[in-house]
């Protein structure tokens, strides 16, 4: 309790000294709705330079907002670096360093043992990119699980490295088109399946990992939230669609996000000292063919005729269907959790982007 | 200035025998420098490690190739026809052997002092390490550092039983050896 | 008070006395006994540290990147492959001016393997924008430890404390340690201009075009030419609280009327000062020039420390294949102008541990008289050992 007094009187201090105007009162009798009760610290500003329909723009942004004021960041090289640092501006309203690719996990270690040493509890959080995250820093993440760090470690994962412009990373999901791995007469895209990160992260045995999707923000902070309040390793992997990337338009990013979810291909749990103890339901399971007919990555799978796609395209609803089975995704009725982050990003009363 | 090498095989304590080497030296108020040869080896392997003590500071930093005294660890060592490469002359060797002392200095053609280490440190410490009985034997037979500043290294490094047991050991070596038998360099 | 420490039982109880907040570090030979002895004092309750046991080198420098970053006094050690799997982030730590203090336990760099000493290490990454200081004898590795902390506050550089590996790490010498007070007066507590704090955030490490990438060089070398004065400083400083002084950022000993000069860094120059002590009658003296500070290179101070000289042989422990000496090939560059400059006698010697005796004093001199001799060698190889084609 005393706490979380502690943060809201720091929140408010922050907020006067650098916030915007507040806003007006509201009207008597009004309710908050889910979204505005969500605290309104605006970590990462408006401003920066990321690409029209940013799923890592939008993805950090609410991390930021459920953080709070009282966090420094490391953040991996990458799109979400570069496109809020140009020097001399900055996007970010809390102290940010990044260093390097593979080293967030560790200079955030560092950062850790620092606030450690001064007797503090800012927490510390440290952002990476699937390349960042899954592959070059991997062993830094490894080694910061490992060693108990009170780290959120937040990996905004958009399936391919994207600053360098589009190749093909360990999470890469299985058949996809990117630079490195791109479709022809001899190859349909990539090879190799996505890396099952989440369970890997799991068998550190830390108090909480999760999955999260930006096209699922209530449920995407609520989790940031939970992990905040873990004194220990924390990991979040945010599926974080690159329009320029997938090859979709820019304003079908929640969309595309919510598919990934809602075929089975992206599922959304929570792994709690190795177990998982969450899944999101979901209600009415989508073909997997919904969620690939919206990006060009995919368009070679969409091709009549061909039989190699035909082949690809069963194997990852195979993929898909299995995740369902193992996660036990198949919910039936109302999903209590999506409602409200499905609602929260609709534009004039319609879901953005729906088709 | 004084030089040393000793040679032993890993887990011999060799390297702590020229730390101690060293350490009794400053506690009888020389200068010194200790360092081992630097090896990659495992137990068991030959290891040679270096001392060097005299009164005012020293530079040089060398491996010791002309060694006024040696000390031999193990007597299977002594097959190696060059251990004594580059003993100065009137120079003398220590050497943890059941052989005879006439014997080894026969073999080398130099001042030796054979001392049965490993069976006196068995006895007394119960564990076959030879290094502090062959460092006491040294400095009884040389005279160059009283047997209390051995101890008092001893004490920089170990507590408890395990100091007692091997004050107890380098006393008994001591009253084995005639003293300052070596004072005087051997005439060449 | 003089005690008979291991070089890196003394380095360890040296970095404690400036009491760390942050230390990390991965072993490696010959560094080891730097980081066990540093465990033991944690465990011991004798120091106050995070004490962050990475899981690699790469980890260890982005470890107290971070730590100094986020404002506290933060420490690491390495040798060899460490410092290359480090390389990247010691670029970024010097480019971000953040104020570190590592020791390099030098030794060579495989191919082949070698666990021994040589500068390969800390010369593969001399432009990284680190403070270089090289020290001759455990004592003054402890005291330039000490100094390293301040220097590297003082300029907001990180500073890089280069041993020699197992000659000076495992030897065992006299060695006074200062006492805890005169440290906690002498080392001022840790700042860091632009720490992360929440109070008041800041963007570190951010994206910079080419409209400022060069003004960002420009003032990372001006602060390293800067920090000549400070080191220097900072060394009489330590005199005055100590009596004991590491050169500066150069010493020159030996007779002064010398015609010929040897320079070397590190613990080389020793052996050659006895070397010199103990030659022939016929054996010509040298003045003798320790080269402690190589980055920044104290090029104004070498000049005057080569005047009068007609011949200098610079000692490299590493070499640039295809070029020669690193050492060598910059002190000649820094002589070029110098009318009456003296000629370079420029040898690598001692590389992967090789031990170099004190006769080499008496060689290197009678090398000179050699018109033939190359103007550079790696003077302790034996040719006889490679094939006729190699040699």
């Amino acid at each position: 309790m005393s706490v979380a007094n502690e943060r809201g009187e720091r929140l408010s201090e922050l907020r006067q000294k650098y916030g915007r105007e507040p806003l007006p009162p509201r009207a008597e009798g009004t309710a908050d709705t889910p979204r505005e009760a969500q605290p309104k610290f605006r970590g990462l500003d408006s401003g920066h330079r990321a690409c029209q329909g940013c799923g890592e723009a939008l993805a950090a942004r609410l991390v930021m907002e459920s953080a709070g004021p009282d966090v420094m960041i490391a953040n991996a090289t990458g799109c979400l670096e570069v496109f809020t640092t140009p020097w001399p501006q900055s996007a970010w309203r809390v102290p940010w360093v990044h260093s390097l690719f593979e080293n967030a996990a560790a200079v955030a270690s560092g950062m850790e043992a620092a606030m450690k040493a001064k007797g503090r509890n800012t927490k510390v959080l440290a952002f990476g990119g699937d390349g960042g995250t899954y592959d070059i820093g991997f062993q830094a993440l490894s080694g910061m699980l490992e060693r108990y760090h009170n780290i959120l470690y937040v990996c905004y994962d958009n399936e391919a490295y994207m600053n360098t412009g589009i190749q093909r990373s360990s999470s890469t999901p299985h058949s996809a088109t990117t630079t490195t791995s791109p479709a022809g007469k001899e190859r349909m895209g990539k090879r190799h399946l996505k890396k099952d990160l989440l369970s890997i992260i799991a068998a550190h045995h830390i108090p909480y990992s999760a999955s999260a999707s930006v096209a699922f923000p209530a449920d995407l902070q609520r989790k940031v939230r939970y992990a905040m309040g873990i004194d220990g390793p924390t990991f979040l992997v945010v599926h974080s669609p690159c329009p320029l990337g997938w090859r979709h338009a820019s304003a079908l990013t929640i969309e595309v996000a919510r598919r990934a979810v809602e075929c089975g291909l992206f599922p959304l749990v929570e792994v709690e000292r190795g177990a998982v103890t969450n899944v999101m339901p979901i209600r009415n399971v989508r073909p997997v063919t919904d969620y690939l007919e919206l990006q060009g990555r995919f368009a070679h799978l969409m091709k009549g005729g061909d039989a190699r796609a035909e082949e690809e395209r069963a194997h990852l609803q195979a993929l898909a269907d299995y995740n369902i089975g193992v996660f036990g995704l198949k919910g039936e009725g109302e999903d209590p959790v999506d409602t409200g982050g499905i609602a929260a990003v609709g534009r004039s009363g319609r879901p953005a982007g729906r088709v | 200035m004084i030089e040393y090498r000793i040679h032993g095989r890993g887990g011999q304590g060799s390297v702590a025998a020229a730390y101690l080497l060293a350490a009794t030296a400053f506690h009888a108020g020389q200068m010194c420098q200790a360092f081992p040869a630097f090896g990659a080896e495992r137990r068991g392997a030959p290891v040679t490690a270096f001392v060097r003590t005299d009164a005012g500071p020293i530079r040089l930093r060398s491996q010791v190739r002309t060694p006024d005294f040696l000390i031999v660890q193990d007597g299977t060592l002594l097959q190696d026809a060059h251990i004594t490469a580059g003993l100065k002359p009137g120079g003398g060797m220590i050497v943890n052997t059941t052989r005879s002392s006439d014997e080894v200095a026969k073999t080398f053609g130099c001042r030796a002092l054979a001392v049965g280490a490993t069976a006196m440190a068995v006895e007394v410490i119960g564990r076959p390490i030879p290094n502090t009985a062959l460092l006491a034997a040294l400095l009884q037979a040389t005279g160059l550092f009283p047997i209390p500043s051995l101890a008092a290294a001893l004490k920089d490094r170990f507590s408890g039983e395990v100091l007692e047991n091997n004050i107890r050991l380098i006393d008994r070596v001591a009253a084995s050896v005639d003293k300052d038998i070596w004072k005087e360099p051997a005439v060449a | 008070m003089l005690e008979a420490l291991e070089g890196s039982q003394a380095i360890a109880r040296a970095v404690a006395l400036c009491r760390p907040d942050v230390v990390a570090a991965y072993p490696i030979t010959p560094q080891t006994h730097i980081v066990e002895n540093l465990s033991r004092l944690v465990a011991e309750g004798d120091m106050h540290t995070e004490f962050v046991s990475v899981e690699s080198e790469f980890s260890a420098a982005s470890v107290v990147l971070g730590a100094a970053a986020a404002g506290v006094r933060a420490y690491t050690a390495t040798a060899s492959q460490g410092v290359l799997l480090m390389a990247e982030v010691l670029f970024n730590i010097a480019g971000m001016r953040i104020p570190l203090v590592m020791t390099v336990a030098n030794r060579a760099v495989s191919a082949p393997l070698s666990i021994w000493n040589d500068h390969s290490d800390s010369m593969a990454v001399r432009d990284s924008g680190w403070i270089q200081l090289h020290c001759a004898d455990n004592q003054e590795a402890v005291d330039t430890t000490i100094q390293a902390f301040r220097i590297a506050q003082e300029t907001e550089l990180p500073v890089m404390v280069c041993m020699d590996g197992f000659v000076l790490t495992h030897t065992m010498e006299p060695i006074a340690l200062p006492e805890q007070k005169e440290v906690d007066n002498w080392l001022p507590p840790f700042e860091f201009s632009r720490r992360l704090d929440p109070d008041d955030p800041k963007s570190l490490g951010t994206l910079v075009a080419p409209d400022f990438f060069a003004e960002v060089r420009h003032s990372h070398h001006g602060a390293m030419l800067k920090a000549l004065d400070v080191i220097a400083a900072v060394d009489r400083d330590w005199e005055g609280l100590t009596g004991r002084a590491c050169g500066g950022l150069l010493e020159v000993s030996g007779p002064a009327e010398a015609k010929i000069g040897i320079l070397a860094m590190g613990s080389t120059l020793g052996t050659i000062a006895m070397g010199m002590e103990h030659r022939g009658p016929d054996v010509a003296s040298a003045r003798l020039i320790k080269l402690r500070a190589f980055r920044p290179f104290p090029a104004e101070a070498l000049r005057a420390a080569c005047d009068g000289l007609d011949h200098l042989i610079v000692i490299d422990r590493a070499i640039s294949p295809g070029l020669g000496g690193v050492v060598g090939t910059e002190v000649a560059a820094v002589l070029a102008d110098v009318p009456g400059a003296p000629r370079i006698h420029n040898h690598a010697m001692g590389l992967g541990g090789r031990d170099i005796p004190e006769t080499v004093y008496t060689d290197l001199v009678a090398a000179i008289a050699d018109p033939d001799a190359p103007a550079f060698s790696i003077f302790d190889a034996d040719l006889q050992k490679l094939a006729p084609e190699d040699r």
